[in-house]
């Protein structure tokens, strides 16, 4: 007889097992568009209790015990950002909840608003009444049309219980949402920048100061939080700053949520203690590469972010452990990359994204960024020279510390760090016009390994440009001059025939 | 519109909300959430959803009680159902479609038989 085996528990598949959840706690449980549901969780509890029984300078001080930083990149304090605010000279203050999740490969944010609204309205009343502001908005990019929807309506079912509007509770706080609709500019996560968009101007970053917390909409002190940080307060206040410092790093608390997407088998989202590994997140949490592919590197935080290489992998995540690599923590994406991945070809695609990101205010951002971007396409298309890796090795840290915002800032991130890891890739491609991983297609030929070709003609009919010839049975070639360098052949083939050279 | 909450309103309120989810965890057989963020909805949720509520019709299983949440955390394996039957611990299940919804409704919200050939795992997440 054959023993059934015991069916899977949820601490037995290593994705959830070695989660824990704080700003995602009630992913799943919840109907988001209910508001019942919240409340009959933990939802609205510490509300009144931040109302009520708090001061605004109370309420400040346990932000500052759970040494919470802003979750959308920077990793600024909160509580002191608030002090900063409620302490701004000013009757009329505002709090504005950013929404405007820009980095490709992130969803953290739109998860968070889709899944529990609620936690970030209550967030924002609680953080409203912190720095002294009556009125929130609420950044959303016009991308994230389920996200809006489910704001709106929870902004409306909040209002009918009167849980937003005036005298909130009895409590003589009065707070209103608006929700403004981003229009998905990635230059937006600069907080100057996100305040000229929410004024009607186009999205591009001025110098600071002013802070924003001394002048920021219309010239009123404003402070802007992100998504996921908001979300984290009710759970605070609930549960009091001690304890969500007892999770976490010595300079990062609490816990973090990551979009851990690319070459890794679970995709998806992954809130962890901060101070976890990235082995542990990447291996066991994402259960490693497919398709017995070998691990090359993970780039953290979006596309100004780092790539980190495998020697690195025990690294626990932190803000400071991840800039010391080279990387930043950003807003947390995590983007996974296998053998497959040319370094110097990814580097070239994040630099694009950046280059046509940046608003082209500043000339180091705008003409700095594409000039690298133009040494990084000569070198994935074989036309590079050593003279123009110095120039890239002198042009990197001059846009990092020229740029007026953080875009410039971060952009040479991805080339830093690629050459830093990754350097011999580079050599080959300038040095002998080979691209190791097989991805630039200026320096490499497609040939047919005629040892284990069987003549199943599945390449042949895949082809595009009828490069290939050799009948049934018999062995197949590519012609080089017909051949696009599509890849068309190599992914159709069941006998893994067709090499790369 | 209702009046203002109060303080006293809120915990009234909670305590009512909490009160009767327990009676209707008691009445019911079985209540099945489906996953519906972006991520589910865009892997095939709505039609997972559609499937489990025709049977609820055809079955005239008044006493399984249907509802929604957001995202589950695991997209790459969205869409995603969770079945609970009164006492006993909820049941994930991953990759699903219309066809394969129905049989999970059938065999486990239904039945309370684990529908082994689409499940995920045992149990909930921890969220303390």
């Amino acid at each position: 007889m054959i023993l059934a085996s015991p069916l899977p528990r949820l601490e037995d598949v290593p994705f959830f097992a070695h989660q824990r959840l704080v700003v995602m706690r009630h992913r799943g449980r919840i109907d988001p568009e209910r508001i019942d549901d919240y409340i009959a969780l933990d939802g609205y509890e510490a509300l009144p209790k931040a109302l009520l029984e708090m001061t605004p300078e109370k309420i400040i001080g346990e932000v500052k015990t759970s040494l919470l930083r802003g979750r959308g990149g920077a990793g600024f304090p909160t509580g002191v950002k608030w002090e900063l605010c409620r302490k701004a000279p000013g009757e009329r203050k505002l709090l504005i909840c950013n929404a405007d999740e820009g980095d490709p490969g992130e969803f953290m944010d739109r998860s968070v608003l889709e899944a529990d609204p609620h936690a970030v309205l209550e967030g924002m009343v609680i953080a409203g009444h912190a720095i002294g502001a009556g009125e929130g908005i609420l950044y959303v990019r016009d991308e994230y049309p389920l996200a809006l929807r489910r704001m709106q309506v929870a902004i409306d079912q909040a209002e009918a219980y009167g849980l937003l509007g005036s005298d909130i509770l009895g409590s003589g706080h009065s707070f209103r949402i608006r929700v403004i609709r981003g229009g998905g500019a990635f230059v937006c996560g600069e907080e100057t920048a996100l305040i000229a968009s929410v004024e009607g101007r186009a999205g591009r970053p001025s110098p600071r100061p002013p802070f924003p917390a001394q002048r920021g909409v219309w010239g009123f002190p404003t402070t802007i939080n992100n998504v996921e940080t908001l979300a984290c307060i009710p759970a605070i206040l609930l549960r009091g700053g001690a304890w969500y410092a007892s999770m976490g790093t010595e300079t990062s608390k609490g816990t973090k949520v990551f979009s851990l997407v690319g070459k890794v088998k679970n995709t998806g989202l992954v809130e962890v203690p901060m101070g976890t590994s990235l082995r542990r997140i990447v291996f066991d949490i994402g259960g490693g590469i497919p398709d017995g592919k070998r691990f090359k590197a993970v780039q953290s935080g979006g596309p100004s972010g780092g790539c980190i290489p495998e020697g690195l992998l025990d690294l626990p995540v932190d803000y400071e452990a991840l800039t010391k690599a080279g990387a930043i923590m950003g807003s947390g994406g995590l983007i996974v990359m296998d053998e497959t991945s040319c370094m110097v070809d990814v580097a070239r695609y994040f630099l694009g994204f950046l280059m046509e990101e940046s608003c082209g205010k500043c000339t180091p951002c705008r003409e700095g960024i594409l000039r690298m971007h133009e040494i990084l396409t000569d070198f994935t298309e074989g036309r590079g020279t050593e003279a123009q890796l110095a120039l890239l090795e002198e042009l990197a840290p001059v846009v990092k510390d020229a740029s007026l915002c953080a875009l410039g800032g971060t952009a040479s991130n991805p080339v830093l760090s690629t050459l830093r890891y990754f350097r011999d890739e580079y050599k080959a491609h300038i040095l002998d016009r080979r691209c190791p991983a097989g991805v630039c297609r200026s320096l490499i030929t497609y040939v047919i390994d005629e040892g284990r070709c069987t003549g199943c003609m599945v390449c042949r009919r895949a082809c595009p440009a009828e490069a290939i010839s050799g009948g049934k049975r018999k062995p197949h070639r590519i012609d080089p001059e017909r051949c696009v360098k599509c890849g068309a052949c190599r992914e159709s083939c069941n006998f893994d025939a067709v090499r790369v050279a | 519109m209702t009046a203002p909450l109060t303080v006293e309103g809120l915990r009234q309120l909670k305590a009512r909300l909490r009160a009767e989810g327990k009676a209707r965890e008691e009445a019911i057989r079985a209540r099945v959430t489906v996953h519906m963020g972006t991520c589910g909805i865009a892997a095939g949720a709505r039609e997972v959803l559609e499937a489990v509520e025709a049977c609820v019709r055809e079955e005239a299983a008044t006493d399984v009680w249907v509802t929604t949440s957001g995202c589950a955390g695991l997209c790459s394996r969205e869409p995603m159902m969770t079945v609970e039957r009164r006492g006993s611990p909820g049941a994930m299940y991953a990759g699903l479609d219309a066809k394969k919804a129905r049989e999970v409704f059938a065999s486990h919200a239904l039945g309370g038989k684990i529908a082994e050939a689409h499940l995920l795992c045992i149990g909930s997440e921890r969220t303390d």
